[in-house]
């Protein structure tokens, strides 16, 4: 068998699509933690922020693949029991909390505080503020960096496999040892992983051009491409 | 139009500021009446700034209290309550959402915070605006515009939440000179049709031209205050004279 053989096999497509799965799942529930944490590290309630700084510190400190095992196997011990598939989900998240944690509180700190003010004087709440004026103006600085993360995530959720996840390394590990061909189903993997990744990274840099104010201005200037948060209105000039 | 008998508006009785125990502003008693025109005057770190943020409910008071239509909304040792857009504000660095146009700025507050739905909402912003001088703009972001331009978006952003009154801290220190007249033309228009404005200003032309009342600060105290052209004609306070005299010169 080539590699081609492997790469267009339902086990390949089957184990990719756990790969996908558990990296967004993880990441999104990553951003949620990280934002949480970031909004908590940039609060002004001390006790609150050691918190925050001990978790980070903590998960930051500690092997990603550590925290895999102590999930898998000592919360069941607790009477914790949880698929394989959601224990990598957890583990992989709470890691992920902590290194999004810094990046989210370093974009909220990118907006300036007369932003704020403002908001406030029109009387927005803090919660409108956030959703309204900061959290778009952060997005910009958080983006690129969320990105090499989500990159990163979809390499590293492949420690899953060492907790018995179906992923696509897992896979192509039981494939190999069972026909003793290691070059074509490693390669078949890799191609995965780099389509994946090419497809991520457009993904990426889509939503940031989607997100620059200029590209914005310009395209309202050029008529159809509009974007739909802009009344359909034509502008000066 | 002075209106010694219109009832007051917002009050401020013996407030204190302090940063780090100094007070930058000290037992500060000031009320604004109700289709008043005040503009405060005085050198650079008097406390002008620091007092219109009290007024404006931004900063908390160690001492004294603040009231609007003679509800206390803040008071020494408590955070101020937030209003909901009844106290205007525009600052020095126009603060516009970056991320919005020109209408989207103007809009966010009457649809979030009152609830205004958008087409009325809409409509309303295109009324001010056009009346900013920026029927042209409305589409626009805030890096496509002037500060002028900026600054006029950001006072049209504030009346849409039809404030009881409008502060102004420095509307047109940012500015290069040529856009300076277009702000202080749109305040003038404000107070000339009865809008209640607060305005710290360096520019004297406004100030004896718009100014019903002007209030002179120094080291966090209202040194002296009086009708406009009194005041300027025949300060009494030697500080008052000095300042008078070296910003007049230049
Ligand atoms: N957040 C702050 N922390 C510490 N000190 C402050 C703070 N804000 C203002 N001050 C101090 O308070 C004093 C008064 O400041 P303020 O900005 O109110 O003066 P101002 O009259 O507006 O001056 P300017 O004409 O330069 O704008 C200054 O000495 C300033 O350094
Ligand atoms: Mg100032």
């Amino acid at each position: 068998m080539s590699f081609l053989d492997y790469v267009f096999s339902a086990t390949f497509f089957q184990s990719a699509g756990i790969t996908l799965a558990l990296t967004v799942v993880s990441m999104v529930l990553g951003i949620v933690g990280g934002l949480l944490l970031g909004l908590v590290k940039t609060s002004s309630v001390a006790p609150a922020r050691w918190l925050a700084n001990g978790y980070i510190w903590l998960f930051r400190g500690t092997p990603v693949l550590l925290q895999l095992i102590f999930v898998f196997n000592v919360l069941p011990g607790w009477g914790l029991r949880f698929s394989p598939f959601t224990c990598a989900v957890i583990a992989l998240s709470m890691n992920e909390a902590a290194y999004m944690a810094e990046i989210i509180r370093a974009g909220l700190l990118s907006v300036d505080r007369g932003q704020r003010t403002a908001a406030h004087m029109l009387g927005l709440s803090e919660r409108q503020i956030l959703r309204w004026v900061v959290l778009p103006q952060a997005a910009r600085v958080i983006l690129p960096p969320t990105g090499n993360q989500f990159i990163g995530m979809l390499k590293t959720s492949a420690l899953a496999s060492v907790v018995a996840v179906q992923d696509l390394l897992l896979s192509a590990q039981r494939i190999a040892a069972a026909n003793f061909d290691y070059v074509n189903t490693l390669v078949a993997a890799a191609i995965h992983y780099l389509v994946l990744t090419t497809l991520f990274t457009l993904a990426v840099n889509a939503v940031e051009r989607r997100l620059d104010v200029t590209r914005r201005a310009s395209a309202r200037r050029k008529g159809p491409l509009t974007p739909p948060v802009m009344p359909a209105t034509t502008g000066g000039n | 139009m002075t209106m010694t008998t219109s009832p007051t508006l917002l009050r401020a009785d013996g407030i204190t500021r302090s940063y780090h125990g100094a007070a930058v502003v000290k037992d500060v008693t000031l009320g604004i009446r109700e289709g008043e025109s005040v503009v405060i005057l005085g050198p650079s770190g008097a406390g002008k700034s620091t007092m219109l943020r009290c007024l404006a409910g931004l900063e908390p008071v160690q001492t004294g209290e603040i009231s609007f239509r003679g509800t206390r909304f803040a008071a020494a040792g408590e955070q101020p309550k937030p209003l909901r857009g009844e106290i205007g504000m525009v600052f020095q660095q126009f603060n516009l959402f970056p991320h919005m146009t020109a209408l989207e700025n103007v809009t966010l507050a009457p649809r979030r915070v009152r609830g205004i739905p958008a087409a009325q909402a809409e409509a309303e912003a295109r009324d001010l605006l056009v009346k900013v001088g920026l029927a042209e703009k409305v589409d626009h972001y805030p890096f496509e515009l002037s500060g002028g331009q900026q600054q006029r978006v950001a006072i049209a952003r504030a009346l849409a939440m039809r404030p009881a009154v409008m502060l102004f801290d420095e509307p047109t220190s940012a500015l290069d000179p040529e856009f300076t007249r277009e702000v202080l033309e749109v305040m003038r228009a404000l107070a000339a049709e009865g809008m209640t404005i607060v305005v710290v200003t360096h520019e004297m032309g406004f100030a004896r031209r718009s100014a019903d009342r002007v209030v002179f600060m120094d080291a966090g105290q209202i040194i002296e205050e009086g009708p406009t052209e009194e005041t300027f004609d025949r300060p009494r306070h030697a500080r008052t004279q000095h300042f008078l005299a070296q910003i007049l010169a230049h």
